[in-house]
């Protein structure tokens, strides 16, 4: 979907999120944690939030939210980011990131 | 008072009707009664009377004289009163008796709750009254199911407890140990499988942690055990360990209380939305029903969360077991088994050793 696609390439982390969600939280807290402040996109405040929902199923997303992207490319959902974490491999992915979110 | 003659049926215990014998039921009864301010009134008014027949105990014939010159009715209202008391106290008797009978029968099928209970393998107290009976593993089929499943797990587990024991203290080659270290790690993540659909089945139940024993369910968080937790436990056991090892293991105790972190804060959210739906509105109960279902949606998001949590106990299993050499993650699981395995013991210890009140 090119709403989707355009904002991650806009941004370098972006979180597509609900407002309800808790497991978003939990997941832009983890990011907190470690330095970097992605994007949060609520879709249950967009009017296509229907149309969002399915195109982040059909790019293989189990949430459907929280959808997690790095760099343009869809990560996963928290399943996905906790394993990259705990393997040591989410930092090396967000660390081109960590300063330019400190000059924003 | 009603006509003495429906009344006047002489009971088992008393041969002839004389208001002494009436008193003498009284006394047996007194301990039994469950309404006393009538008993109190009664009471009264024989003691009243009493004092008026002992006059006449000298013979039944003297005390029938002198009452045959009292008005009649009086002597009739007394004896229907008498009758009438004796007759509310027995069936006070009888209900008391009743409620006994059901109470025992109530204990005996307790029993053989509990009885049923351990011999799948749960951890129950030791007295009823220490009731961890608060499932509703009777009433819903899928924590009935789980329960039974548990109580074979934790028995699965032991034999793996001890069989790992054996194989690490005799030469056997590291092939052969690599089985049984991941015969152990898939006993784990069997769990976590039985836990995602018992999750369906009633979240708040698998949250509770009465599925496993009290001390364990001390160190609960979010429906089981703390990973970084894990880590620590298992450190000192794993020893020697490479540089690499010990730099590798800290980046994962690391990673995983990042993780925990994030996921705790996330319940504490869900907490606070789930009591805000709850509390909106609670005036005005036209919304009632909107407002169960509101929070029923939420609800939902608990079962995802104990799937998150277990899938980090998973992935921290997997990790440790990539760092480790085959003899080192054998070590660990076994130090694992044995942790939860003394957590058990002294759970089923403690409550079947009640501390005296000092």
């Amino acid at each position: 979907m090119e709403k989707i696609v355009k904002l991650a390439s806009e941004n370098g982390i972006l979180i597509m999120s609900k407002s309800s969600c808790c497991l978003c939280y939990a997941v832009q807290m983890l990011f907190q944690d470690l330095g970097v402040h992605p994007l949060i996109y609520e879709i249950d405040h967009d009017p296509e939030e229907k149309e969002i929902e399915k195109a982040l199923v059909r790019m293989g997303c189990s949430g459907p939210v929280p959808a997690v992207f790095i760099g343009g490319k869809l990560v996963g959902s928290t399943n996905e980011v906790m394993s990259l974490h705990l393997s040591g491999s989410l930092i090396p992915l967000i660390t081109p990131y960590q300063a330019l979110s400190n000059v924003k | 008072m009603n006509s003495a003659s429906t009344q006047f049926v002489p009971s088992r215990r008393m041969g002839i009707h004389e208001p002494i014998h009436q008193m003498a039921m009284w006394g047996d009864f007194k301990g039994l009664d469950t309404s006393p301010p009538m008993i109190l009134e009664v009471e009264a008014k024989l003691d009243n009377q009493s004092e008026d027949t002992s006059h006449g105990i000298d013979g039944p014939s003297n005390k029938y004289d002198q009452e045959a010159s009292k008005p009649a009715d009086k002597v009739l209202r007394r004896l229907a009163q008498n009758r009438e008391a004796a007759r509310k106290s027995r069936l006070r008797k009888k209900a008391y008796v009743q409620q006994l009978e059901n109470s025992k029968v109530r204990l005996i099928q307790l029993e053989q709750e509990l009885d049923r209970a351990r011999r799948q393998g749960l951890h129950v107290g030791g007295a009823l009254d220490n009731s961890q009976l608060g499932y509703s593993g009777t009433t819903n089929p899928g924590i009935a199911t789980f329960e039974m499943e548990y109580g074979r797990w934790v028995e699965e587990q032991n034999r793996q407890i001890s069989d790992l024991k054996n194989a690490l203290h005799s030469d056997i080659g590291d092939v052969e140990l690599r089985l049984f270290v991941e015969s152990g790690m898939r006993h784990y993540f069997d769990l976590f499988t039985m836990k995602a659909t018992a999750a369906r089945s009633d979240v708040f139940y698998l949250m509770s942690g009465m599925w496993k024993t009290a001390a364990e369910r001390f160190f609960f968080w979010i429906g089981g055990f703390r990973p970084s937790e894990l880590l620590k436990v298992l450190l000192p056991h794993l020893e020697p360990l490479s540089e690499q090892q010990r730099l590798d293991l800290c980046n994962l105790g690391q990673s995983c209380q990042q993780a925990e972190d994030a996921l705790s804060q996330g319940m504490e959210k869900l907490h606070q939305i789930i009591a805000e739906t709850i509390a909106a509105r609670l005036l005005g109960d036209e919304n009632y029903y909107q407002q169960i279902g509101a929070a029923y949606e939420k609800l939902d998001a608990l079962v995802r969360f104990v799937g998150q949590a277990d899938h980090l106990r998973q992935e921290t299993l997997q990790q440790i077991s990539r760092i480790l050499t085959t003899r080192q993650a054998a070590r660990g699981l076994l130090a694992l088994g044995m942790y939860f395995q003394r957590l058990r013991d002294l759970s089923s210890h403690w409550s079947s050793h009640p501390r005296e009140s000092t």
